[in-house]
């Protein structure tokens, strides 16, 4: 199956009105190991997205997901913007000036992201952040592309391992962010940035379901 | 939880427009991206000193503003870092040929926009050198926490470093003050109640009311550890005393004390601490010849303190002693 430019465009409508419905739940999350901004941030930031998306309409999916990123970068602040904001500029980079992605190009741009998260944040998996979330995932849906699953399947155990990992942020001691100043009063809490991660991976799913 | 606001998510911009109005003759503000710039800047010749962070620590950094201490500052969401587009226009705007100074505190979210503003000025041709603070002992500093914090002595690092600037130093010659400031500074934070985030409505954590935490930071977030409460005597030593090992502090040191409100303790408690702080470091045979005390350094409404203590010598105790003139400090004009 082929992810089009308007598919795109309908995932990140889909992410902000995740974003916006999730929203008390991320800043509840982000109360108990962080500064209660998360959800709040993260809304502000989708929402001024959806503003620019009329303008990329017809762009190619580059130029959608480096908008994306920009805007991110520019309006969400703390940590999440400079992270989420250069995953999508570095998806974009991947992707490049193309109007349909096949499941390999979906995979590099995911990869992609993720090294700019790794990179940006100077972070790796277990120290309680998105990492935690997003690196199983990816694993998972690569996996299962290259055994030759198809697409949806591929992405919905991607998904759930993305689940999985976000829970499994619950133990973990946080190292990294705002949640490591807490010591071990960190452990027993799910870490923010994993779960709005998840969110995000949630919404590509019900997309790409919904194209079936 | 009843605040004095009107919506939300027009708090920073209300506060800003009311100090813009307030001070005129210290500041302006422009708005998108948001920054809170010197009336009379900028000042040619002179290194230009920008800060910025999440708003809710008022007066800092929007309140230092002006001559002697910061040429602008960038005031983010709510406790959230600013954007970098907001550091940019900062530096740009008070550029005077001879480079920008970046004061950062220690969070992952400013250190990563202010490295993404720092970038973007470069490609546009201006100097910038940076500088963290990260004087709070409560974090271990080491490879498994983000760092210790950056919290009070970046406000005597942004008077001190302001007053170097105005003596004509160049950009090497202040960051090398400021790092100076930063090394010989350390401090610590106790809480006697969460604060409450204006989107958020209620407490950030429950604290019960015979409970403190200590090793707070100003963002709302849980300390190091909860205790029950204590005497100001004990409280103050539960405070002072890491901060004296981790430097170290030795008998004959002459230091600034600065006894911080975090923004819900009345004045008259900073003073009871600071006349604790004051018996334990003669205790000591340390002498402080500087005093600040007051709200400078906040987190909304948190009831509590911060200590810092800054060792002091000829060369940092003149650039303290130098004119200021911003909204929340002035002396020598």
């Amino acid at each position: 199956m082929h992810i089009t430019a308007e598919h795109v465009i309908t995932f990140i409508e889909r992410i902000s009105a995740t974003i916006k419905e999730q929203r008390d739940y991320l800043t509840q999350l982000d109360s108990a190991i962080g500064d209660a901004d998360h959800g709040v941030n993260l809304d502000r930031g989708f929402t001024t997205v959806l503003t620019k998306l009329s303008g990329v309409a017809d762009k190619d999916i580059g130029a959608i997901l480096k908008t994306v990123g920009t805007t991110l970068v520019s309006t969400v602040g703390g940590a999440s913007g400079p992270l989420y904001g250069t995953a999508f500029l570095r998806a974009g980079m991947a992707t490049g000036d193309r109007f349909e992605l096949g499941a390999a190009d979906v995979v590099a741009a995911l990869e992609a992201a993720l090294e700019g998260v790794q990179s940006r944040g100077k972070s790796t998996r277990g120290e309680k952040t998105m990492i935690d979330s997003i690196g199983p995932g990816i694993d998972a849906l690569k996996e299962a592309n290259a055994a030759g699953e198809d697409f949806v399947n591929a992405l919905r155990k991607g998904v759930a391992a993305c689940e999985a990992g976000m829970q499994a942020t619950t133990p973990m001691l946080a190292t990294k962010g705002r949640a490591s100043y807490l010591g071990e009063r960190s452990i027993g809490h799910q870490d923010p940035g994993a779960t709005s991660a998840f969110l995000m991976a949630q919404a590509m799913l019900e997309v790409v379901e919904g194209i079936r | 939880m009843k605040k004095l606001i009107n919506a939300p998510e027009n708090v920073v911009k209300e506060a800003m427009a009311g100090m813009a109005d307030a001070h005129s003759d210290l500041i302006t503000v422009r708005y998108d991206p948001d920054i809170i710039v010197r009336a009379d800047g900028p000042i040619q010749g002179k290194v230009g000193i920008i800060s910025g962070g999440g708003s809710g620590h008022e007066p800092m950094h929007g309140g230092f503003v002006g001559k002697g201490m910061l040429d602008a500052a960038c005031p983010g969401a709510v406790f959230t870092s600013p954007v970098p587009d907001q550091m940019l226009a900062a530096t740009k705007a008070v550029d005077g040929g001879k480079g920008v100074l970046h004061i950062v505190k220690n969070y992952t979210g400013d250190i990563m926009n202010f490295e993404m503003a720092a970038e973007m000025a470069a490609a546009e041709g201006i100097e910038v050198a940076t500088v963290i603070t990260n004087d709070d002992v409560a974090v271990k500093d080491s490879t498994w926490t983000a760092g210790r914090r950056g919290v009070g002595v970046t406000v005597l690092l942004e008077k001190i470093v302001g007053a170097a600037a105005d003596t004509g130093a160049d950009l090497a010659e202040v960051k090398r003050i400021a790092e100076k400031v930063n090394a010989q500074g350390r401090s610590m934070g106790a809480a006697l109640t969460s604060c409450t985030i204006p989107h958020v409505g209620k407490p950030s954590f429950e604290l019960p009311d015979d409970e403190i935490e200590v090793g707070v930071g100003i963002h709302g977030e849980p300390g190091r550890r909860r205790i029950k409460i204590v005497s100001a005597a004990d409280v103050t030593a539960l405070l002072t005393e890491p901060i004296l090992e981790d430097l170290p502090f030795s008998s004959g040191d002459n230091v600034l004390a600065f006894v911080n409100g975090l923004g819900g303790t009345p004045l008259i408690e900073l003073y009871v601490v600071y006349n604790e702080l004051a018996t334990i470091l003669k205790g000591r045979g340390i002498s402080i010849s500087r005093t600040l005390i007051g709200n400078y350094i906040t987190s909304l409404d948190m009831a509590g303190c911060s200590i810092t203590l800054l060792k002091l010598d000829d060369e940092l105790t003149k650039l303290w002693d130098a004119p200021v003139h911003t909204p929340a400090l002035r002396w020598g004009v």
